[in-house]
């Protein structure tokens, strides 16, 4: 028998689980009132571990988040008062040091996430840092996880995250929602990084593929605070469905020794269909906003993917009208490219090969180039060129489980070029 | 905070003085600068003589030793500046974007160390 005061087994779990999911409101709020990102992560740090030792005895508190940001600011407010310059710094902070008595009633705190998410993902600040600052600041992971889910050295990750820190406050970047005339660059910049953070887990590079799967998760879960707190914004709304597109497909993208399964050939049966209506009621609600945008343009080709029982049900006239808007805003050769592919089940595979031709001194250095050129080859039935075109692509990926699709293609085709 | 904003651009392809473009350049710059003034911003600014016309040196083991040319070649020269006095990053780069070199050349925007006397 276990006595409801005896705390359970998983109990740091428990804390671990509380503390990631508390710990972006928690930190973007100590953050704004003392202005200080060092001391506000090392103050509620200490109120963690006081909570691991008071909560084990006493048992979980009506409110976690309001139990650790007492605990946190009175570290903070301890701390101040016995700074050396105290008296020179006690202007800055007159509202928390006249309360001596901190009740945590007091804290219905402003959500201030928003500032958090927009100053980790400020433009003056490399992607990659933006990316771990979002991790560990939002998401609550420490700096050993993001590591880990990026195939980096613990230290490196460490270094990263110091590197942003003191580049926020050195540089004096601000810790604000931008203004109206900026705020849709700023989003964007937002949205691009929580992309990266998905895409990082999705394009699984190699083993570990659980992290990588975690990493996915996290940015979904980063995607929905950010549509939380900015509801109306298509955009947002389409990234989230994005994400959840893709993911959608998790189970069927990987065989069982781990090579990747193309869309074409995916077990539609295993594609999770919960992901897929959240994903389709986001993008149909984004369109409605008539303010189209990148990804609500991604999202509906992924949707319509999503919509087809079988690959030859696939609405490839819509999908290519889809690219055409796309390629309007984005005219990159990527976007011309997946243009030509979906363009090439309703022409003939030589049409689209000559398509493809016209592309070549834009892209002739990318695999997917080479591999749509093997596979229209191989739809075509010239199997020489698609082996040769195969050998280039999988000369140019850097991917193992890309390069191992890639092969197993090739070495079909070569063992019915024998028969 | 004071932002330093640093003007670089390739010497060899800006507008050249005596030139229609170069006239043009001069126009804008001036009506960057009183903008800057305008809105109580600018703390100093100057433009720099071309690159050939500096003098690098390097004391190594108190042995002083110059170079004709700039520190070190690069594509694009160190050709003016301005500081500017901002609340945050945010301002320094709204200004510094309006430097009409960063419509060929780069800008690079540093904040100024406040050192205690």
């Amino acid at each position: 028998m276990v006595s409801p005061s005896t705390p359970p087994i998983n109990f740091e779990v428990a804390i671990h689980k509380i503390v990631r999911e508390e710990w972006g409101y928690l930190i973007s709020s100590l953050i704004k009132s003392f202005n200080d990102f060092h001391m506000a992560e090392d103050a509620l740090q200490d109120a963690v571990e006081a909570a691991l030792i008071n909560w084990r005895k006493n048992g979980l508190p009506p409110s976690a988040r309001a139990w650790l940001l007492t605990a946190a600011r009175r570290k903070l407010i301890d701390k101040i008062r016995r700074d050396k310059n105290f008296e020179s710094k006690k202007q800055q902070f007159p509202f928390f040091l006249d309360n001596d008595e901190l009740k945590e009633s007091d804290y219905a705190v402003p959500d201030e996430r928003l500032r958090l998410i927009f100053t980790c993902c400020h433009p003056a600040l490399d992607h990659n840092i933006s990316v771990a600052l979002t991790l560990q600041l939002l998401g609550g992971l420490t700096a050993t996880e993001i590591a880990r889910a990026f195939l980096v050295k613990p230290e490196t990750m460490a270094q990263r995250l110091v590197r942003g820190k003191r580049k926020i406050k050195q540089a004096g970047i601000p810790y604000i929602i931008p203004d109206q005339d900026q705020f849709a660059t700023r989003l964007d910049a937002v949205l691009s990084v929580l992309y990266l953070i998905f895409n990082e887990g999705y394009s699984a590079s190699s083993g570990k593929k659980h992290i990588r799967a975690e990493l996915c998760d996290e940015a979904i879960r980063l995607a929905r605070i950010l549509l939380y707190l900015c509801p109306c914004e298509p955009e947002a709304e389409a990234l989230l469905a994005l994400m959840l597109l893709h993911n959608s497909r998790k189970s069927a993208r990987f065989g069982e020794n781990g090579v990747l399964v193309p869309l074409e050939e995916q077990d539609r049966s295993k594609w999770n269909m919960n992901e897929i209506n959240e994903g389709i009621i986001l993008v149909e609600k984004s369109l409605a906003r008539k303010q189209i945008g990148v990804y609500q343009i991604q999202a509906a080709i992924s949707a319509l993917h999503s919509e087809a029982s079988r690959f030859k049900d696939t609405n490839w006239r819509e999908i290519v009208l889809l690219y055409d808007e796309l390629f309007k805003l984005l005219p990159t050769p990527v976007i011309q490219l997946n243009r030509i592919v979906a363009l090439s089940y309703l022409i003939s595979p030589e049409e689209s090969i000559k398509a493809l031709e016209g592309l070549k001194q834009d892209i002739g250095h990318y695999q997917p180039y080479y591999a749509a050129l093997a596979d229209l080859y191989k739809r075509s039935s010239k199997n020489k060129k698609a082996i040769k075109y195969y050998q280039k692509a999988i000369s140019l990926s850097g991917n193992q489980a890309e390069q191992d699709f890639l092969k197993q293609r090739m070495s079909d085709l070569i063992s019915l070029q024998k028969q | 905070m004071k932002y330093i904003a640093l003007i670089y651009a390739n010497e060899e392809t800006s507008p050249k003085p005596g030139s229609e473009e170069f006239g043009q350049l001069i126009g804008e710059y001036e009506a960057a600068t009183g903008k800057f003034i305008n809105d109580g911003v600018l703390v100093g600014s100057d433009p720099l003589q071309s690159v050939n016309t500096a003098t690098t040196l390097r004391a190594r083991n108190g042995k002083l030793a110059m170079t004709d040319g700039p520190f070190a070649e690069t594509k694009e020269q160190l050709g003016g500046y301005y500081i500017f006095e901002c609340d945050n990053l945010d301002e320094a780069l709204k200004y510094a974007a309006m430097i009409p070199t960063v419509n060929y050349g780069s800008i690079e925007v540093r904040p100024i160390m406040t050192i205690e006397r």
